[in-house]
């Protein structure tokens, strides 16, 4: 069979691959805002440390020739700005969203202080696998061909919705995002469990970077991340605080950003440049319709400063 | 979870003393509650309730003074070595968690939770513990949708699944009503009957005193001015005990109302929606006369916030009218002004003030745009301001330490006289009042009411919303009960029964 046979079938089929593609680092930075959001506080600043994180595991598989040291490196350094905005936000009258801004410019541009010498070089990239094997259709193996970080991020989501209700630690993580209060009656101290949510959000996020320097696109470059970051906090309200909802509002938003390069590749030549910004609208769309004016949020965690 | 059934204990605590630096919030007091007993700790705001039973929990070191538990003396250095003898706190604001479920706010508040919780053998275990309660309750629905009287069953089942043999109650029948609080309070009284606990219950109530309650201790100003069974003291020798011989404002006599009074207030196939944007609530008809004080009852949850938004123009409404003196009326500030209406919500800090703004500001807001003659002015005055509200701070005796202090940091009380001082002054014909007197003490409330009813007296016609039976019993001509967003009952106050009324607030009808 020819490839351009299948037509028009290109479109969902090159979305469905987008969606896999470009949604794991979307996956990756909304489970750790979930979180971290869950526990009460909210990280703005995931944007720097996707970008950091990205520079790292880059410079780091450039380094070592293995994209795993760099994928943990990246998790390493996401953990550290992650246990650093948590660190701050811990003293009183500290607003957890102005830092998680200035940690957002302050990622970025250490990233790109550190990351000039690694433009050029070449680092090995994470692998993936071939689904579509079975196959001859270039455009169905291509779609399929999935790379191990999504299925990691699928099956994490999953053992994170258990987890939120199942374990110790994920009543902790929501006791302490809903009432400080009824937290403080425990025992518990909020700042720390705040700190490690904080810390492991910010270990995914590394994580999710990772994945763009080192598969898709797969290079390092000053302009890797398009607000993956900033989107992915908007999708953690979008998904109301689950990590189920997260990963499939990643697929979603994965699928939207897929939308312009599929219509370029069926030969749509005029106006796909508006489709590139569809999960941006998306983002406001999805904003626009889920909010209310008379009513609060569902499910939102009530120690959140957005939602107080 | 204790596997044995704890047997109640007793606690005594001996010459308990208290200093904040200079201040002495607590000085040398003793009050023994026996095991098994139904203890009462009746005083004032700022009484040292809240600092003994904190010192008895091991929140505070006391300065001096001993503890005694079932006889023999302990030393309790935190809140964890009190738990580990079997002493417990509900709290008056609830310390559970809103978007957990009962069965994960047990599980999670136990000393020794596991990494992996195995909800099958938890659920089987809460069964076994649920069937030696007395109270029945869903442990599979989200605490936010519990009632409030649920919710407070829960805190204290909680305790007892702690394994918690002596409770200290602070007001725990605050968000109750009037059913609620006796069924609670009747369970809890059964236990301490039966051996199984003791309770030490803070509370203002009276009746619930003398209801429930073995022995009462009253503090004042930090010394425990009297003790003794319920049984031989009279109301009035507890109110004397608990605020000595202060002048307590009265309620002005209640003028007779004219049955032809002008209708000051309408509202007319009103229809808003509520909180949760899924169902509406639905006043048919209301009409509060001129000189009359009609009150609302209801469980809170019930519409009353919403109704009460829309009359202040907080919440748009769907459908419906609202006529003050005739013309329509749209909450607008320029409405408000011409039609004389006034409003004082609850949670008057939150709701009627701006916390960070100073006394004065706070005080005139009403009348700081405004000249002598209610003309519109350009420039603010801010000595004019100044000597506005110091008058009326000193004409309803608002306590603070100066004009320009933040209106946040007075009591409750007092940022309540503040708005009443704001609300009441001028020409008032139709007067919006919801719960005003929650968490306020004795003397606060005798005044506030007092404040309304001369309004009432004067002329205004006064909607009363309020969560306390007790308090509508005494101030409304009229009162109607609001369930499930509508107004499902009337009656004159002559004919109120608290019994029917308190069927028709469960929705039994």
């Amino acid at each position: 069979m020819d490839a351009t046979e299948i037509g028009l079938w290109g479109v969902p089929l090159a979305i469905l691959g987008g969606a896999i593609r470009v949604s794991t680092p979307f996956i990756f930075v909304s489970l750790g805002e979930a979180i971290t959001e869950r526990s009460g506080r909210i990280n703005l600043g995931l944007e720097g440390t996707l970008v950091f994180g990205a520079m790292t595991a880059y410079a780091v598989a450039v380094m070592t020739n293995s994209p795993w040291i760099g994928l943990v490196a990246a998790a390493f350094a996401g953990l550290c700005f992650g246990l650093f905005h948590g660190w701050i936000c811990k003293f009183p009258k500290v607003n957890d969203i102005a830092i998680g801004i200035a940690l957002m410019l302050f990622g970025s541009g250490l990233a790109f202080f550190f990351g000039k010498p690694f433009i050029k070089p070449k680092a090995p990239n994470l692998p993936a696998i071939p689904f579509g094997r079975w196959s001859d259709i270039p455009q169905v193996q291509a779609a399929l061909d999935v790379n191990v970080l999504f299925l990691i991020g699928a099956v994490l989501s999953v053992i994170l919705w258990w987890a939120f209700r199942n374990t110790r630690a994920g009543l902790i993580v929501r006791v302490v995002g809903d009432s400080s209060d009824a937290a403080r009656a425990m025992g518990l101290n909020p700042d720390t469990v705040r700190l490690l949510a904080t810390g492991v959000g910010g270990a995914l996020a590394g994580i999710g970077g990772a994945y763009l320097s080192l598969y898709y696109p797969g290079s390092w470059t000053e302009r890797i991340s398009s607000g993956q970051g900033l989107m992915a906090v908007a999708l953690v309200i979008f998904a109301r605080w689950n990590p189920l909802g997260c990963f499939a509002a990643a697929l979603l938003f994965g699928g939207a950003g897929a939308l312009g390069p599929a219509l370029q590749s069926v030969g749509v030549t005029q106006g796909y440049y508006l489709f590139y910004a569809a999960p941006y609208i998306l983002t406001l769309i999805i904003m626009i319709a889920t909010s209310s004016p008379t009513r609060s949020l569902a499910g939102a965690p009530g120690e959140l400063s957005i939602t107080k | 979870m204790s596997d044995s059934v704890r047997r109640a204990v007793g606690v005594e605590t001996i010459g308990m003393t208290m200093r904040f630096g200079g201040f002495t919030a607590l000085d040398a007091v003793s009050v023994k509650v026996p095991a098994g007993s139904f203890h009462a700790l009746l005083g004032e705001n700022g009484a040292g309730k809240s600092t003994l039973v904190k010192c008895m929990m091991g929140f505070y070191h006391p300065t001096s003074g001993d503890m005694l538990v079932d006889g023999r003396e302990v030393k309790i250095a935190s809140p964890k070595d009190a738990s580990a003898l079997g002493l417990g706190m509900v709290y008056q604001h609830f310390t559970l968690v809103p978007s957990l479920t009962g069965a994960e706010n047990l599980v999670i508040a136990r000393e020794k939770v596991p990494g992996i919780i195995d909800w099958r053998k938890e659920r089987g275990d809460l069964a076994v513990f649920m069937e030696r309660m007395p109270f029945k309750l869903p442990l599979d629905v989200k605490v936010a949708e519990l009632a409030a009287g649920e919710k407070q069953k829960l805190e204290i089942i909680k305790q007892l699944y702690l394994g918690r043999s002596f409770l200290v109650l602070d007001e725990p029948t605050s968000v109750l009503t009037p059913g609620e609080a006796q069924e609670v309070l009747g369970l809890v009284r059964d236990m301490t009957k039966a051996g199984d606990l003791t309770v030490l219950m803070i509370s203002h109530k009276f009746h619930e005193v003398t209801a429930f309650a073995d022995d009462v201790s009253v503090l004042r100003k930090g010394k425990l001015t009297g003790t003794g069974r319920v049984a031989d003291l009279e109301h009035k020798a507890m109110a004397t005990m608990m605020i000595g011989d202060q002048p307590i404002a009265v309620l002005d006599s209640r003028a007779a109302p004219k049955a032809d009074a002008e209708i000051v207030l309408k509202v007319r196939s009103l229809r808003a929606p509520d909180r949760t944007g899924l169902k509406s609530i639905k006043i048919a008809d209301l009409g509060v006369r001129s000189g009359e004080i009609v009150g609302i009852a209801g469980i809170s949850g019930n519409g009353q916030k919403e109704f009460l938004e829309v009359l202040a123009g907080q919440r748009p409404r769907d459908a419906g009218e609202v006529l003050v003196r005739g013309s329509a009326y749209a909450a607008t500030r320029a409405e408000a002004r011409a039609l004389n209406v006034r409003l004082i919500p609850e949670e008057p800090l939150k709701n009627a003030c701006a916390p960070k703004m100073t006394v004065a500001e706070n005080i005139s807001f009403r009348t700081f745009d405004m000249d002598g003659n209610g003309r519109p002015v350009s420039w603010i005055n801010a000595r004019a301001i100044r000597s506005f509200s110091a008058r009326l701070v000193e004409q309803f005796k608002v306590k603070t330490a100066s004009l320009s202090s933040p209106i946040a940091s007075l009591s409750g009380g007092n940022v309540q006289r503040a708005v009443l001082a704001r609300e009441l002054t001028g020409a008032v014909d139709l007067l919006i009042v919801s719960n005003p007197c929650f968490g306020l003490d004795f003397s606060a409330i005798a005044e506030i009411r007092a404040r309304i009813m001369k309004a009432r007296n004067a002329g205004a016609a006064v909607l009363l919303m309020s969560e306390d039976l007790d308090e509508l019993l005494e101030l409304s001509d009229r009162i109607f009960v609001m369930s499930d967003g509508a107004l499902v009952y009337e009656t004159p106050i002559a004919g109120a029964s608290v019994q029917t009324i308190g069927e028709h607030m469960a929705g039994h009808h």
